[in-house]
């Protein structure tokens, strides 16, 4: 079989399979507005943690989608509530309640 | 004065006998639950208010102006007010004179639970003598007083806005006993009083319904039922009591005595909650104070509805409405028991999210990292960071030679300048407070001139109390290890944090309304008045939060016109921003914007007018009428 000399690391390799869709209802169910994020990344640009620490709500909601439960929880653990992506957000997306539903959710094994 | 009854007793008071006895020893209990909940220090702390004259003063001044004469309500709406001091006012009334009566006049009845109550149907008495005279027309009065407030209550029931009332609550099944009860007690002892009238004496109201029953009812036969009815309504009363609203009139008296004491809210239904919760009366004031409410649906968030589940432990609604409120203290600076339903729901919300896990390793780092371009709050004087110092030494001088800055905090050592995270994102503010500083010669260090860390507030909020501590200890360190002694801020939300858990020892802290006001008196910068007209948003955090109405306005009068809003200071609508609700969604929040540019367009400003980088941006997103920071204001009119 012929090489081609590159491959994917397995750590970031998507496994669909992984999505919890279980949970994913719950996160709807306690803040819809997840559904509208088109992750323009704008909360991740204003973001205060982030001056200092990987912080993204944009990346975390993509990593749920991708299954990657443990990477979006690190990227939302250091966040202060501060608001200034719910300030910024184009979708009005009440991102506060996003990133406390999110710790809520995915901090349970 | 002579008994006529020997003894002393009849049958018929022993309805109200029990339920006076179950009350008490409820009482009793409920006293020793709310003392045993409370930490040991905070117990420590409540006996040694009751050693305090002033705190004493203050405690029997308060139960006289809010438990008996509702001084509060009075001020909103007389008719109001006048009905809920009515009733209580010239009840308890009724009970003192009765004890007097007893006291004076048959002193072998002292200790009797039921004598003074029922004094008229025990004693006989000529109303030509002095002593009958006098007491039974007080008796009477107070008498006519009480039911001419249980009138209102009536009225108010089927129409609450003859009494100012938009909406009122709904009752639950214990109140609606307790209500028919206390609405029956009162017509029922007039009733009871006259048809004795007769043979015991009255006045100038239990005379003539004597007069009137004699005419068609024979009087004697209806005195016996009479009594029986009157005391049976009593003892319900006392026995439906603990379960309804009207728990609130043996609780505040409590309530505020601990409140007076300082204590603080540690648990969200023990302890000082416990108190709090039910010492609310029901009343409905804060249905009308929400800002949530111009949506009916959301009537149902309401505080008063908050505290009727925290009594039933209703952890799914409690939670619901928790998390639902703007914190935007309406309710509680309109309440007039003064229950601090914010600090209920903060600590309410503590149970849920003060466990979520988080990590903020990253603000070691970041105190540590001398110098980096991300450093915030750097610049403590002499370090590589400081040179966004604008000093102007000389000039300062000057400043200090006219008198005025020597005795004031402001301009005697260096400005510390915390602009906050959401100036950032409106750096209009912070463009405008920079040539405000430079216009004053202020000699000043900008904290966060490359961005900061969040002051903790909106932690504090969301009741992530531990994370909020390590944020807060962290901010403290530096504004302490900064050297300034005034910090000035842009953010209320910032102040109101700093003021009331950073624990800064001698730093003033000032919002940059405060710090413009008094640089106008101190003549350090001078103005144009202009012929713009204003109008100020009161921002929830700046006004109800830390009390600031007047130097704003002073400030707005000293450039322009200042017209008045629909609803202002302490009953300034929120914008709509902020960060207190954690599920209120957009379209709510918008409803709430608009409502409170209505209320303060009303009188058509050339211009609005707030001092709160979030109003700021909230309004701007909905007004039709130009939205500018107080100081983008003042830095348009620098002479
Ligand atoms: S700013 Fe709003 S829409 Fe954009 S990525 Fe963040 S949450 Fe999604
Ligand atoms: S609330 Fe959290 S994620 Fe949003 S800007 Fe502030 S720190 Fe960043
Ligand atoms: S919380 Fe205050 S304003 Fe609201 S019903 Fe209770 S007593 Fe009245
Ligand atoms: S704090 Fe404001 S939003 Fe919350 S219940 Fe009270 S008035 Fe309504």
């Amino acid at each position: 079989m012929a090489t081609f000399g590159y491959s994917l690391t397995p750590s970031s390799r998507i496994d669909l399979c992984k999505f919890n869709q279980e949970k994913w209802n719950r996160l709807v169910e306690l803040e819809s507005d997840v559904l509208k994020c088109m992750a323009c990344g704008s909360c991740t640009a204003s973001c205060t943690a982030g001056k200092f620490t990987r912080t993204s709500l944009r990346s975390a909601i993509l990593y749920i989608q991708n299954g990657q439960e443990k990477q979006a929880l690190e990227l939302v653990q250091s966040c202060l509530l501060c608001g200034k992506c719910f300030m910024v957000c184009p979708r009005a997306i009440n991102t506060r309640n996003l990133l406390l539903s999110i710790n809520k959710i995915y901090s349970v094994k | 004065m002579r008994e006529r009854i020997a003894g002393g007793y009849d049958p018929f008071v022993l309805p109200f006998v029990i339920g006076m006895i179950f009350i008490f020893i409820y009482l009793f209990i409920a006293l020793i639950r709310v003392f045993r909940a409370m930490p040991g220090s905070d117990r420590k702390k409540f006996f040694l208010s009751l050693l305090n004259p002033t705190i004493m003063y203050k405690n029997i001044r308060d139960v006289i102006c809010d438990c008996l004469l509702h001084i509060k309500i009075f001020k909103r709406n007389a008719l109001l007010g006048y009905m809920h001091a009515s009733i209580a006012f010239g009840w308890f009334m009724l009970i003192v004179l009765g004890h007097i009566e007893v006291m004076l006049f048959v002193p072998q009845r002292n200790g009797t639970l039921h004598y003074p109550i029922f004094y008229r149907y025990f004693v006989a008495e000529q109303n030509a003598t002095l002593k009958g005279a006098v007491f039974f027309f007080l008796m009477d009065f107070f008498l006519l007083v009480v039911l001419s407030g249980i009138g209102l209550a009536m009225y108010k029931r089927i129409r609450s806005t003859a009494l100012g009332m938009r909406r009122t609550t709904k009752p639950c099944f214990a109140d609606r006993v307790a209500l028919w009860c206390l609405w029956s007690i009162f017509p029922l002892r007039l009733l009871a009083e006259g048809f004795t009238a007769g043979i015991s004496g009255g006045s100038f109201l239990t005379k003539p319904v004597n007069m009137l029953f004699a005419n068609f009812l024979g009087n004697d036969m209806n005195v016996l039922p009479t009594w029986w009815a009157y005391s049976t309504a009593l003892g319900l009363f006392f026995l439906a009591l603990p379960f309804s609203r009207y728990m609130h009139i043996p609780t505040e008296v409590l309530y505020i005595f601990l409140r007076n004491a300082g204590l603080k809210i540690h648990h969200p239904r023990k302890g000082l909650a416990e108190a709090e919760i039910y010492s609310c009366s029901s009343c409905g004031l804060c249905i009308d104070a929400c800002p949530m409410n111009m949506q009916k649906k959301n009537l149902k968030y309401s505080s008063v509805y908050f505290v009727r589940f925290q009594r039933r432990n209703n952890k799914k609604k409690i939670n619901e409405i928790a998390e639902k409120c703007l914190m935007c203290g309406k309710c509680v600076a309109l309440c007039p028991v003064g229950v601090d339903s914010c600090g209920l729901k903060q600590a309410q919300r503590a149970t849920v999210t003060d466990k979520l896990p988080y990590n903020y390793s990253f603000l070691a780092s970041a105190h540590h990292q001398g110098g980096g371009p991300s450093m915030p709050l750097a610049p403590v004087s002499g370090s590589a960071t400081g040179n966004e110092v604008t000093a102007n030494a000389a000039a300062h001088g000057a400043g200090n030679a006219t008198g005025n800055a020597a005795q004031s905090a402001v301009g005697k050592d260096k400005v510390l300048y915390f602009a906050g995270c959401m100036t950032h994102l409106t750096p209009a503010i912070i463009k405008s407070m920079t040539t405000i500083f430079d216009a004053a010669k202020e000699d000043y260090v900008f904290a966060d001139k490359d961005g900061g860390v969040c002051c903790g507030r909106p932690l504090m909020l969301t009741g992530k109390v531990t994370a909020a501590k390590e944020v807060i200890e962290r901010n403290r360190e530096m504004i302490q290890d900064s050297g300034c002694k005034t910090v000035v801020l842009s953010c209320p939300i910032c102040l109101k944090v700093l003021k009331e858990e950073y624990n800064l020892k001698g730093i003033t802290l000032l919002h940059h309304t405060q710090y413009i006001n008094q640089l106008i008196d101190q003549k350090r910068i001078r103005l144009n008045h202009s012929e713009e007209s204003f109008v100020y948003h009161d921002p929830c955090e700046l006004g109800r939060g830390c009390n600031i109405y007047q130097e704003p306005r002073n400030v707005l009068s000293a450039i322009g016109e200042l017209k008045k809003a629909n609803k202002e200071k302490k009953e300034s609508i929120c914008c709509g921003g902020s960060l207190g609700s954690l599920t209120l969604n957009y379209h709510d929040r918008v409803k709430i914007t608009q409502e409170s540019l209505k209320a303060l367009t009303f009188d058509n400003p050339d211009k609005v007018i707030t001092a709160c980088p979030l109003c700021l941006k909230t309004f701007s997103d909905q007004s039709t009428t130009p939205v500018a920071d107080i100081a983008q204001a003042v830095a348009g009119n620098l002479k």
